[in-house]
């Protein structure tokens, strides 16, 4: 117990003194994990928005690799990353492995399925005959895209949550691909996993609080706008 | 634009200038055919009615109007000219404006639900603003405007995806079955009200309906559809009256339709006159109104002698047999009394009265057996743009 006890304590301290190694941490996974999201809104939106329209033969196989790609597990997207951005992979040539800039990729790769997957099931879930309704109204093909993922925006904000929440409490990919280097590649996963193996627990303690906090305190955000948004 | 008048009933059919023509229309779906329209034409201004069960293809054929579904042959021309739709389908489709049976409404106020058609047209935002309240108001809808659209009743629904068509000024409003889904009250008000409206902007109108009241009602012309195809189209007496096959006849029904215009009235009942010949019926009406009678062929009694005798039926007129047709347990007498009618009689009374074709009868009928349709008759509101 007391080891709990002093954990929060501990981590308390680290938050109200800004420690600079924590507060470097907490801003690398945000950036990290954040720019993965947006990126896969901007692929799974259109991905998904354009499966959800079309017809095509497959498509039944395309949809339930999308699906299945929502639970693609990090360590196996980690490997794959790796691997590819291996000295002498195919993507070797650009020198990512161990930044970053690897890490916004391996959880772009995990994040990205989870968005589609929500789309595709948002734009589908409207009225078949909303489509022509628009279209009725004089709207060009690319306007009609918008209106729809515009009046699927509730379901889609699930998706910036669930898509946000999937990478930034992953660990797997991020060891793989980012190497948990100190001030250059540590977030708060990856160095929750080392404090904690190393037996540090207080700043273990300390840096799951702030994880739990940090998506705690976006969810909350984002389930606002929902509610807001929902119409009385 | 359109232009903004007082439909009379003497013009109303001589406005002979096709604004909507299709020829050879086909649809196809899964291999069969499923939409075959040889030649269609619709004249600027009229309302025209398509009537015909589920399935018949009056869906079908208004999507395929407005290019929402892509014809495997045949083409359409806008005003003479042929609609290219290979660039821009859209910009065929910004001359028209179509409603659903459903409402499908955005998921935001109703206010932004009446503008949505003319943001997409990237319309000035006071512009906007302006028309939109306008039509609001027409519609009866102004406070709504800021609830949300998911909160409205069916009727208020339904109300604001007329008035989100209306908004867009269309050369063409096609409406696809708009009362279909809503309760008796909230219907009976909305179709009052769409009828004022189209009279008063005179609104070239295809309107889909499995309703034959709704059709007598509101229609300049009736087509009538069956399995993808228009069976035939007239004025609502002539296909009433004179159907071309039995389909046509079980769909409209069996009344005899006339039109008429009430020259007299006196304690609940008036004298309409229908090809010159005076018909009293029970109702409200206003003099000078035009009403559509419906008469239904048991209410029609046959007299043999021509002496005008005594009876409590307020209408009497002599009478030429045209037709004698067996329907199996009765016969149906077509009458020509300068207008026509039709009855049903008992084999018996045939052979009593030796009623065959060429001879002259006396037909009556009650003022309470006639079914009476009113037309709105359009009121002085004041014009919108």
């Amino acid at each position: 117990m007391d080891l709990i006890f002093e954990g929060i304590k501990k981590a308390l301290w680290l938050l109200i003194t800004f420690d600079p190694e924590v507060m470097s941490i907490t801003f690398l996974s945000l950036q990290v994990s954040g720019l993965a999201t947006l990126i896969s809104l901007l692929i799974g939106i259109s991905i998904g928005t354009t499966v959800a329209l079309s017809k095509f033969p497959g498509r039944g196989i395309v949809v339930s690799l999308i699906n299945t790609g929502m639970g693609l597990p990090p360590v196996v997207v980690g490997l794959f990353v790796t691997i590819f951005l291996w000295r002498n992979g195919p993507l070797g040539f650009l020198g990512v492995l161990y930044t970053p800039g690897a890490m916004i990729i391996a959880q772009t790769v995990i994040a990205t399925p989870i968005v589609m997957g929500i789309t595709l099931a948002a734009i589908q879930q409207l009225p078949q005959k909303l489509r022509l309704q628009i279209l009725a109204l004089g709207a060009t093909r690319i306007q009609m895209v918008w209106i729809l993922i515009r009046e699927a925006r509730l379901p889609l904000l699930a998706a910036v949550m669930a898509g946000f929440g999937g990478v930034i409490s992953e660990v797997g990919a991020s060891i793989m691909v980012g190497g948990n280097i100190k001030g250059y590649s540590r977030v708060l996963t990856t160095a929750t996993v080392m404090e904690t193996s190393r037996g540090n627990f207080e700043i273990a303690i300390a840096l799951g609080i702030i994880l739990l906090l940090l998506a705690y305190f976006i969810n909350l955000i984002l389930t606002q706008i929902q509610q807001r948004e929902r119409p009385r | 634009m359109t232009e903004f008048g007082i439909r009379n009933s003497e013009c109303r059919m001589q406005e002979y200038k096709p604004i909507l023509e299709a020829r050879n229309l086909e649809v196809e779906r899964g291999g069969t055919v499923i939409l075959n329209i040889p030649s269609l034409s619709i004249q600027q201004g009229e309302i025209l009615s398509l009537i015909g069960p589920n399935g018949a293809g009056k869906t079908t054929l208004l999507q395929t109007l407005c290019y929402l579904l892509k014809p495997f042959r045949g083409e359409l021309s806008f005003r003479g000219e042929r609609v290219n739709v290979n660039h821009s389908a859209f910009a065929y489709r910004r001359k028209l404006a179509m409603v659903f049976q459903e409402p499908l409404l955005f998921d935001t106020t109703v206010f932004e639900n009446v503008a949505s058609g003319l943001k997409i047209r990237g319309m000035k935002w006071q512009d906007i603003h302006r028309i939109t309240t306008e039509q609001l108001d027409r519609f009866g809808i102004g406070h709504l405007s800021h609830r949300s659209a998911r909160k409205i009743s069916g009727g208020e629904a339904q109300r604001t995806s007329l008035a989100r068509a209306f908004a867009l000024q269309p050369k063409v409003l096609l409406l696809d079955e708009p009362f279909a889904s809503l309760d008796p009250p909230s219907r009976e008000s909305l179709i009052e009200d769409l009828e004022g409206i189209l009279r008063q902007t005179q609104t070239t109108t295809l309107f889909a309906t499995h309703d034959r009241q709704e059709a007598l009602r509101l229609s300049d012309r009736i087509a009538v559809m069956n399995n993808g195809k228009i069976l035939q189209i007239g004025s609502p007496e002539e296909v009433m009256n004179h159907p071309v096959d039995e389909f046509v006849a079980s769909f409209v029904g069996v009344e005899t339709i006339l039109t008429g215009d009430v020259i007299r009235k006196s304690g609940g009942t008036f004298i309409a006159s229908v090809s010159k010949h005076e018909i009293e019926a029970v109702g409200e009406a206003q003099i000078g109104e035009e009403v559509v009678l419906g008469i239904r062929p048991e209410h029609v009694t046959l007299a043999a002698d021509s002496s005008r005798e005594m009876t409590s039926a307020r209408n009497l007129f002599p009478a030429k047999i045209e037709k004698i047709v067996s329907l199996g347990l009765y016969q149906k007498v077509q009458l020509d009394c300068g207008f026509p009618l039709v009855a049903y009689v008992t084999h018996h009374s045939i052979e009593s009265l030796s009623l065959g074709e060429g001879k002259a009868v006396m037909a009556s009928f009650k003022a309470t057996a006639i079914h009476v349709i009113r037309r709105k008759i359009p009121s002085p509101v004041p014009n919108v743009v």
